[in-house]
């Protein structure tokens, strides 16, 4: 019993059939109850009430960096392993991610408006995220625009391996290049050990909502995927015969 | 001595298996012509003969840099003239005669005019002097005698022919008759591949999904 | 090898080659960039090494889709896959050629755009110094690009898409060299972090497209 047996597509459609409506529930659970709970955490004394969007934040942000990552390691599995099931994972997680990233941001300069009187600043975070969302961008396109969809794994698999060696690139450079402009901007709030427990808990809820969410939605993702390329095989062998 | 050894070969088109279980050997001297209806996959196992593409299934033997492969589209740029073009070739593949080959495809006489100048057919003649300038034993020629004249077609069969005597082999897919009697012939009809899920690895994605 | 070299540099500057086109483009752009934040030297100084370094970026992109689409539509890149030069040598050869006949010229061109832009007398050498050093890295990351979307019938806004965040270390790197020359800093950090860019993109990339152009070849 390996774990590749699951990079076989009707073994993945009979598990993840059986597990879906299991981590949905869960899913929905986390997610509104962690963000409901936040709502009813006591406001900062600094922040205010503006403080609860960092349980939409967080997770998003998160999530965001964690999917691309997923779709490196689903990249290099396709690549090397040649498992389909694994290239059309990183299929369906690209959109999933680029929605996160954009999460990220939007509520980041919701929240940045009130806290640091500008709704964006070229910070080197925020900077990173934008060029990550890019990123995507690109790897989405380029999924699109290739109709074989052998070739299109191949090369949006070569792409995601080159870009996330660039995006961790820009992601230093935009450090040096904003500590270049002006130092000392440290706008970031960071989480963890200087949140109180008060936050702390809902965040975590909140947190392991989101990956159940893109766990769902990758999910399903994947599953129509694998149904489309059988719908497309059936119609090839019925066109050839 | 053969050589190319093609064992029990299976290519995919559109990530379908299109024919498999080919298996056939060709020896310095030889020519083999594939033929079969359109679509059933002569350009896809010349492109894997060639290198161009990966065999689903089977092996292909043959020595390391040994083939010459001219499709469709000839290589040439419609800027340079008819030397340079068939100089460019001799020189990447390192060697070959380019004023044989000239004289051999009959085009001395256009030898300075640029590649944008010719016909069709002269171009055709062009594509096929290349071949001689490779200096490579084994030739994959898909549809070689597309738009050329019964005099040309002719002309290219005395090149085939030499080739052959010169120790070469060609392995060709055409619907015509080049006029190559000693040519072997194989029709990839039979070989069709059968629906159903083959053993082994798919072809494709959509050979995955089935 | 020096015959595939060759080749392209005599393609590019024959007729239809489009030789000097991105030198042009290159010109307008910094020709428009003083009708958009108007004529005075306050304004155009602080901003003239990012437009110069933007513009060879912009100027670049243009042509790439050239490196491989041509050879794809004629054939000759199924004749240079079956060639004794493996397919790395090819698409670090063409990104040569494509420096040699769209980032040189750049680089030439580039401190007399700087005068456009009134760009300070001491930063122009490091203006220099910085494309010399950064355009090889997009011209060769500009035909990983061009590898990749070869085959597509409209790669040219894709190519964009994708290319463009790639350029965006050498282009901090790159713009970073000139502000601190102007300002009369010490530039070695940042001509050390662009000049080792581009040799990893030189090293590595090759691959990457070879293997990219392979799987289009098929």
């Amino acid at each position: 019993m390996s774990i590749w047996e699951y990079a076989n597509p009707v073994k993945f459609m009979r598990v993840s059939g059986a597990a879906l409506p299991w981590l949905a529930i869960a899913a929905a659970v986390c997610t509104l109850g962690g963000i409901a709970w936040g709502f009813l955490t006591p406001e900062d004394y600094k922040q205010g009430s503006t403080v609860k969007i960092v349980f939409l934040h967080v997770p998003a942000a998160m999530m965001a960096i964690n999917i691309w990552v997923m779709m490196l390691i689903a990249s290099l599995i396709w690549l090397i392993r040649r498992h389909h099931v694994s290239a059309l994972a990183a299929k369906a997680a690209a959109p999933v991610g680029a929605v996160m990233t954009l999460i990220a941001l939007a509520t980041g300069a919701i929240w940045g408006q009130p806290m640091w009187g500008t709704w964006w600043e070229w910070d080197p975070r925020l900077t990173s995220f934008l060029i990550l969302l890019l990123f995507y961008i690109g790897y989405i396109a380029l999924w699109s625009a290739i109709e074989d969809p052998d070739s299109a794994a191949d090369l949006t698999g070569v792409l995601c391996l080159v870009g996330s060696v660039f995006a961790l690139l820009s992601r230093y450079a935009v450090l040096f290049w904003n500590q270049g402009l002006h130092q000392g901007a440290s706008l970031s709030v960071a989480p963890g050990e200087r949140m109180s427990e008060v936050y702390r808990y809902p965040l975590y809820v909140s947190m392991l909502g989101f990956l159940l969410l893109f766990l769902v939605l990758v999910l399903v993702r994947t599953r129509t995927e694998i149904r489309r390329r059988r719908l497309a095989a059936l119609q090839a062998r019925e066109m050839r015969a | 001595m053969s050589l190319l050894a093609v064992h029990d070969l299976a290519v995919a088109r559109g990530g379908i298996r299109a024919v498999e279980g080919v298996s056939f050997t060709l020896d310095a001297g030889e020519a083999l012509i594939l033929r079969g209806p359109n679509g059933i996959g002569k350009t896809t196992l010349l492109r894997c003969v060639a290198g161009l593409q990966l065999a689903v299934d089977g092996r292909i033997e043959m020595a390391e840099d040994s083939v010459a492969y001219a499709a469709h589209a000839d290589g040439l740029k419609a800027a340079l003239t008819v030397t340079e073009n068939l100089r460019f070739w001799a020189q990447i593949f390192g060697g070959g005669n380019v004023e044989q080959a000239l004289t051999a495809m009959d085009l001395t006489a256009l030898a300075d005019r640029p590649a944008a100048a010719l016909s069709a057919g002269q171009k055709r003649r062009l594509g096929l002097a290349r071949l001689m300038v490779t200096g490579r034993p084994l030739w994959v020629l898909d549809e070689p005698t597309v738009s050329l004249d019964a005099a040309s077609v002719e002309r290219f069969a005395a090149l085939v022919r030499a080739h052959l005597a010169g120790g070469g082999a060609a392995l060709m897919a055409t619907h015509i008759d080049l006029g190559l009697g000693e040519a072997r012939v194989l029709d990839l009809t039979p070989y069709r591949a059968r629906p159903g899920r083959p053993p082994g690895r798919p072809a494709g994605f959509n050979e995955a999904f089935a | 090898m020096i015959a595939l070299l060759k080749r392209d540099l005599a393609l590019a500057t024959r007729a239809g080659g489009g030789f000097g086109l991105a030198v042009a483009f290159f010109l307008i752009l910094c020709a428009l960039v003083p009708f958009g934040v108007g004529p005075e030297t306050s304004a155009l100084r602080p901003i003239a090494p990012g437009i110069l370094w933007v513009g060879a970026l912009l100027s670049c992109l243009l042509s790439l889709d050239r490196i491989f689409a041509l050879d794809h539509e004629d054939g000759s890149l199924d004749l240079l896959a079956t060639a004794p030069i493996p397919l790395e040598a090819v698409t670090a050869l063409k990104a040569l050629a494509h420096w040699i006949t769209t980032g040189l010229p750049l680089v030439v061109a580039a401190p007399v755009f700087g005068i456009l832009l009134h760009l300070p007398g001491q930063a122009t050498g490091w203006l220099i110094v910085s494309l010399l050093i950064g355009t090889p890295a997009l011209s060769m990351l500009g035909a990983f690009g061009a590898a990749i979307t070869v085959g597509l019938r409209r790669g040219g806004l894709l190519l964009s898409l994708l290319v463009l965040p790639l350029y965006i270390p050498t282009l901090i790197f790159g713009t970073e060299i000139i502000r601190r020359g102007a300002e009369g800093g010490d530039p070695t950090t940042p001509i050390l972090f662009l000049a080792g860019i581009t040799a990893g993109v030189m090293a590595l990339v090759p691959f990457a497209a070879a293997a990219a152009l392979r799987v289009n070849l098929r």
